[in-house]
């Protein structure tokens, strides 16, 4: 690859949406994770009971909502992945093709 | 009321057994790693072999403490939902890795995160301070598990501390030293499927017990001990407390130098990110069987004896083994809490030996040129140096609380690392002294604010009042490490730093030219 490469891929509409895209997609799931979180520890600091409104003999709603907490959090990390894997690799992919650009060695 | 007898405490044979099965097992594996451990990337990064669902498990070895384990459920045991809160906050960490920081981190660096911050900075002066940031935060979390370690130890086998600590510490060293992060990994993977595969099998049992019904576990809770344990109770009552917390423990756990450092051992950013993704999903699970592990100790062992063993409830995932599957059952899950120990105080060692020798060493000490046996001597000698220094620490810190050493080690994590990491991969104006400048105000003021907390001035050090009023530092040490970060920055230019920075961005996403 000589700097005549680097300098289009750099400046080329592709990379440029890539980059783009990469971020909206991870700061948008970073801001819906934190608010998932914080939303749920501000509901437990302004209105516990609302936590311990009792869904069953005894069973409170607070455990299923926090339990849903770690599974979305998981979610939020399924979705980024299928994201990445179907959508930004091929397209790395691609732009790397196209401006004829090494990858790097990966393993030693 | 039946309070039960217990074994714990005295030197049972099977769990001795299980115990040395795991070691020969692993010293094994450490003998067949060494013979594939000769260069850098084989002593640092396992020669960036490890698979994807390797690695997963692997990071949540690292993640899945003996304190978190036995810590969690016990916490639950005593105080029912709660405990399920303050897990919640060790798992969003994750998600938030996997966004920000896993793929650039393995495209841009090599062996520590440092390299990353260093990349286009001035390598010196951010390899120092940075330094300071991972030494201090893996110092803090080795110290409260050595003492973890000594405590766990003399109270499930029966030995003194000050042996149980040699131990933990020789084995540690063993495995570091001689097979390196291949071994270290290899470690964590048996540590992780035991921990998971213990936890699951202590699940079961305690839930066959209610016909397999959740709901009737918790009911036998309720119907026990009252129906507050099933709601949220005190450990959420300062909202500002809360949200500090949660700070420290997300953007901490993205700044912890051991676990960052796994993500060299995978092949690409693909495998970074599939490793994540499973990690997260492994060690949530984990937190869902904790608690469920915390619920049927309080029912089946109760809290009167639960905290007649151990004031904190840390005996009560070991009790409900005890309970539900007898003698064997016991020795087994002891076994498997012990090879937890060995797994993380063994990957914060290779974290720490790291940064003395890539970071200081060879970067600051030796201008960036060293041969590849100088380096791998120079990590095998701090590995022996940190583990000694480990195992006389543990002992000197016998009987001390040092429970608020893991908040300080995520304060630190959160304030010191995380910061000056995430704005050297996303801001193309951050200069060297912006980094430097934020590293040491994250590290100094996370230090000197939970000195001055209720955490350590009125907990440990005995004071009335506490002069800074929140437990945890992170919610103004994290902020304003950001703040100096960033106002630094504006402050000085570094025109070769803004210039490398768009041709890192073919590294950072495209993984051109990566390592």
């Amino acid at each position: 690859m000589d700097s005549k490469d680097v300098h289009e891929a750099l400046q080329s509409k592709e990379f440029k949406t890539l980059v783009s895209k990469r971020w909206s997609i991870s700061i948008i799931l970073t801001i819906l994770t934190l608010a998932v979180y914080f939303g749920f520890i501000l509901v437990l600091a302004f209105n516990k009971g609302l936590l311990a409104t009792k869904i069953g003999d005894h069973v409170t709603i607070g455990i299923p909502i926090g339990v849903a907490v770690i599974v979305i959090s998981w979610l939020f990390t399924g979705i980024y992945v299928r994201w990445a894997n179907k959508v930004y690799d091929p397209e790395v992919h691609r732009i790397s093709e196209q401006f004829k650009l090494k990858k790097g060695k990966g393993r030693a | 009321m039946n309070l039960y007898q217990t074994n714990l405490g005295q030197t049972d044979p099977v769990a001795i057994f299980f115990f040395f099965l795991f070691i020969s097992f692993t010293l094994y594996i450490t003998y067949w790693a060494a013979k594939r451990t000769k260069t850098t990337t084989q002593f640092y990064a396992a020669g960036r072999s490890v698979s994807g669902l390797q690695n997963a498990l692997a990071l949540s070895g690292d993640y899945m403490s003996a304190a978190s384990f036995l810590g969690i459920a016990g916490l639950v045991s005593l105080k029912g939902y709660d405990g399920l809160i303050y897990s919640i906050g060790f798992l969003v960490g994750w998600p938030v890795i996997m966004f920000l920081i896993a793929e650039p981190l393995r495209n841009l660096g090599k062996f520590t995160f440092a390299d990353v911050v260093a990349f286009r900075l001035s390598s010196k002066p951010i390899r120092l301070a940075s330094s300071i940031g991972s030494l201090l935060t893996v110092a803090f979390y080795l110290i409260a598990q050595m003492v973890g370690a000594g405590n766990l130890i003399k109270s499930v086998f029966g030995l003194p501390y000050e042996l149980a600590v040699l131990i933990v510490g020789t084995v540690m060293i063993a495995y570091v030293l001689f097979g390196g992060m291949l071994a270290t990994t290899w470690v964590q993977i048996i540590k992780a499927t035991l921990l998971l595969g213990g936890a699951t099998l202590l699940a079961i049992m305690t839930l066959s017990h209610f016909n397999f019904s959740p709901t009737a576990l918790f009911n036998a809770a309720a119907e026990k001990v009252g129906d507050k344990v099933l709601a949220p109770g005190g450990l959420v009552s300062n909202p500002w407390d809360a949200i500090s917390l949660g700070l420290a423990l997300i953007f901490g756990t993205a700044g912890l130098p051991h676990i960052l450092m796994r993500f060299y051992t995978v092949p690409d950013a693909r495998q970074a990110r599939q490793s994540v993704f499973y990690a997260t999903g492994f060690i949530g699970y984990f937190y869902i069987l904790t608690f469920i592990i915390g619920f049927g100790a309080m029912v089946l062992v109760g809290q009167e004896a639960i905290t007649k063993l151990d004031k904190g409830g840390n005996m009560a995932a070991l009790m409900l083994a005890e309970v539900t599957g007898g003698n064997f059952f016991l020795g087994f899950i002891a076994a498997v809490s012990f090879a937890t120990i060995l797994a993380v105080v063994s990957g914060l060692t290779l974290a720490g030996a790291s940064t003395l020798s890539h970071d200081l060493f060879v970067n600051v000490i030796r201008d960036g040129k060293s041969s590849e046996q100088e380096e791998v001597r120079v990590a095998k000698i701090a590995t022996a140096a940190l583990g000694v220094l480990a195992i006389g620490l543990g002992i000197a810190f016998k009987g001390q609380n040092v429970a608020f050493m893991v908040g300080l080690a995520f304060a630190i994590a959160a304030s010191a690392n995380f910061p000056s990491l995430l704005l050297s991969i996303v801001w193309k104006k951050f200069t060297t002294a912006g980094a430097v400048a934020s590293i040491l105000t994250g590290s100094i003021l996370a230090i000197v604010l939970i000195v001055l907390s209720p955490t350590v001035w009125v907990d440990i050090l005995k004071n009335k009042e506490a002069i800074f009023p929140l437990k945890n530092p992170a919610l103004y040490s994290l902020t304003l490490s950001f703040v100096a970060g960033i106002v630094v920055s504006f402050l000085t230019k570094e025109k070769r730093a803004e210039e490398m920075f768009e041709t890192e961005k073919l590294r950072t996403f495209l993984g051109v030219g990566m390592e």
